[in-house]
């Protein structure tokens, strides 16, 4: 019933999504031929105009989307001619997604493994030494890091590829990049559940009882200490989401945010609408998704209709 | 029994002052006091706070310091390494790079605040009143789950989409950063006064004020709102340096202030092609003075957080 309610909530708000974009879209002045208008005779672009149906009225153009929403099929892009947007969305998002889930992969991995190591080191060199480079990594934004991980892996070092997509090592520096600063922040986060959990009465017992230590982080603490974390990771995978926006740039990689961004400035309203309802849905399942891990890594949070 | 009484004989009673016994014997120290001593015996916040105070002046006068104008150009004095004439170079327009760098500092940092003021305004309207409401009555229930299912929904759309799109409607500049940002920023605001109100509002003195017939209002300026002072200006210090960043994002990908208005992202952006030709310094000094900058706010943030938690005083 609940989790019945919960895809109502979703479905309402990719429509409120919809909704909105279609209206912004249309209150910016100029379409997507105002730049062609000195080069065509007006019959011309009259033309073009209703082929992409952008002559008849708006209430029209509007039903006739969600229509076509419904079955999947998000239209012609404009500024790519003879290429659909779900075409645009099937060359660009594996890059993005993959760039996305290796640094979501490693953020977590690294961010969990330093933030455990800190916290068994409380006060000790390795913690300060590991909340130093967090306080770091939070610091620097990857815009920055990424022409400096350039700087030297690629040029000065020669060690990986400079820029563009294609192999394994092409992802590296972009995922790094993209990495650092939830990596840094999960370490922090996780740093401080994991004082507070092995403070705990059940830590001490599970170590009076003589189990060891990988068992009782594994077993008991990272369990309990992971809450706040997940909590955190759909902001983060929105975060990465869109921060392959800057990273596709920099390292020219063929991605979806570069669509989505080049797509505003042509004009091109499907790919606009097709893009940003394509992020929104990803996003909301994410969301969803990281509502139910909840409960299958804590039983006593019930999936709730609210929001906290 | 006899030995009773005479034991009992041998205790006397001690003369009641009992207004003595009552007084605080030690000045009361206020909370705010306490907060700044905590914030100085903690060596990284006050690092924090000193940089950011000296990033707020360096933005007022750094500008004035030198004889070049953020946007003088001089195509001959074009990639000029930094020297004893231009502090920090100069970019590929022969523009200083100081002077850039420090007005470059109060366009972010006015975005920043700017941004974090109407957020936090906002999240406290709409989490303030969505928390009092809630479990008042059917109408109240009403209002709370109304403005909970707006932020629901707004939470859930990636903000950069929206600020992007909004961009795009209006006309790029300060003005037009600012709200952008400050229409999706507010959410988790609202949602952590939310949060707050509806626990404070279970506290006795609340349930007192209101049998005493204190109207809403009061309560909710009164009693509720101090008690949230700690979380809010904690709040203030994670979100300026997150607008701080937003626009630089922004600027870097072309939706930022424009040209040739500097801020820290545009000036990234425009060092971004010429960072392989060994012309470290465009990148360097506003890169380094976005990160100071986040590095300032988080530790301060930091600190202040665990100066007004009266778990971790001593």
């Amino acid at each position: 019933m609940l989790i019945l309610k919960r895809f109502i909530m979703m479905a309402v708000t990719i429509w409120v999504i919809v909704t909105v974009t279609f209206v912004i879209m249309h209150v910016i002045p100029g379409d997507p031929f105002a730049s062609d208008s000195t080069n065509y005779p007006p019959e011309v672009l009259a033309n073009m105009r209703s082929a992409y149906h952008l002559d008849e009225p708006l209430p029209i153009q509007y039903v006739d989307y969600l229509r076509d929403l419904c079955t999947l099929d998000l239209g012609p892009s404009i500024e790519f001619k003879s290429r659909s947007v779900n075409q645009l969305i099937a060359d660009g998002f594996p890059a993005s997604a993959l760039l996305g889930l290796q640094a979501l992969v490693i953020a977590v991995f690294f961010g969990l493994l330093f933030g455990i190591v800190a916290a068994l080191n409380h006060n000790g060199i390795v913690d300060y030494i590991v909340m130093g480079l967090a306080i770091i990594g939070i610091s620097v934004p990857s815009f920055i890091l990424a022409p400096l991980l350039i700087k030297y892996f690629s040029v000065e070092w020669k060690l990986l590829p400079v820029a563009s997509w294609g192999t394994w090592r092409h992802s590296i520096l972009p995922s790094l990049s993209l990495a650092l600063m939830p990596m840094a922040i999960i370490a922090r986060f996780i740093r401080s559940s994991m004082l507070e959990v092995l403070n705990q009465n059940y830590i001490k017992t599970a170590d009076a009882k003589g189990i060891g230590i990988v068992s009782i982080i594994v077993k008991h603490a990272i369990r309990n200490a992971i809450i706040p974390v997940i909590s955190f990771l759909g902001p983060l995978i929105a975060a990465l989401i869109t921060g392959t926006f800057v990273v596709e740039k920099i390292f020219a990689i063929p991605g979806l945010g570069k669509y989505f961004v080049d797509s505003i400035f042509n004009r091109d309203y499907p790919v606009i609408l097709g893009t940003t309802v394509f992020f929104s849905v990803v996003l909301i399942i994410v969301l969803f998704v990281a509502d139910l891990s909840y409960r299958l890594i804590d039983p006593r949070i019930k999936l709730s209709s609210k929001g906290d | 029994m006899a030995t009773l009484s005479e034991e009992r004989s041998l205790f006397r009673p001690v003369q009641k002052h009992s207004l003595d016994n009552e007084q605080i014997k030690r000045p009361l120290t206020k909370q705010w006091k306490m907060t700044i001593t905590s914030i100085l015996k903690n060596k990284l916040a006050l690092l924090g706070m000193i940089i950011l105070f000296v990033i707020v002046v360096m933005a007022i006068i750094g500008p004035h310091l030198v004889p070049y104008n953020y946007s003088d150009q001089s195509l001959t004095n074009g990639n000029i390494a930094p020297n004893s004439q231009h502090w920090f170079g100069t970019d590929d327009l022969g523009r200083d790079m100081w002077s850039r760098t420090w007005y470059g500092a109060r366009i972010s940092l006015t975005i920043g605040v700017a941004a974090a003021l109407i957020d936090i305004f906002i999240g406290l309207v709409v989490g303030g009143v969505s928390g009092y409401m809630a479990g008042r009555g059917k109408i109240g229930d009403r209002i709370d789950n109304i403005l909970m299912r707006l932020v629901e929904v707004l939470y859930s759309i990636p903000y950069l989409l929206v600020v992007i799109l909004l961009l795009v409607i209006m006309k790029p500049g300060l003005k037009t950063i600012i709200i952008a940002l400050s229409i999706t920023g507010w959410v988790s605001m609202a949602r952590i006064v939310r949060g707050q109100i509806l626990q404070l509002k279970e506290q006795e003195y609340v349930a007192a004020a209101q049998k005493l017939g204190t109207p809403h209002y009061k309560i909710i300026l009164r009693h509720l709102f101090p008690n949230m002072l700690g979380i809010i200006i904690v709040n203030l210090t994670f979100t300026i340096p997150n607008a701080i960043f937003a626009e630089s994002f922004l600027s870097f990908i072309g939706l930022g202030v424009q040209a040739p208005i500097a801020s820290w992202g545009t000036m990234c952006n425009d060092a971004l092609g010429v960072i392989l030709s060994g012309q470290w310094w465009r990148l360097f000094f506003p890169g380094f003075m976005i990160s100071l900058t986040m590095f300032a706010f988080n530790v301060f943030g930091d600190g202040l957080q665990d100066a007004l938690d009266p778990h971790s005083r001593d």
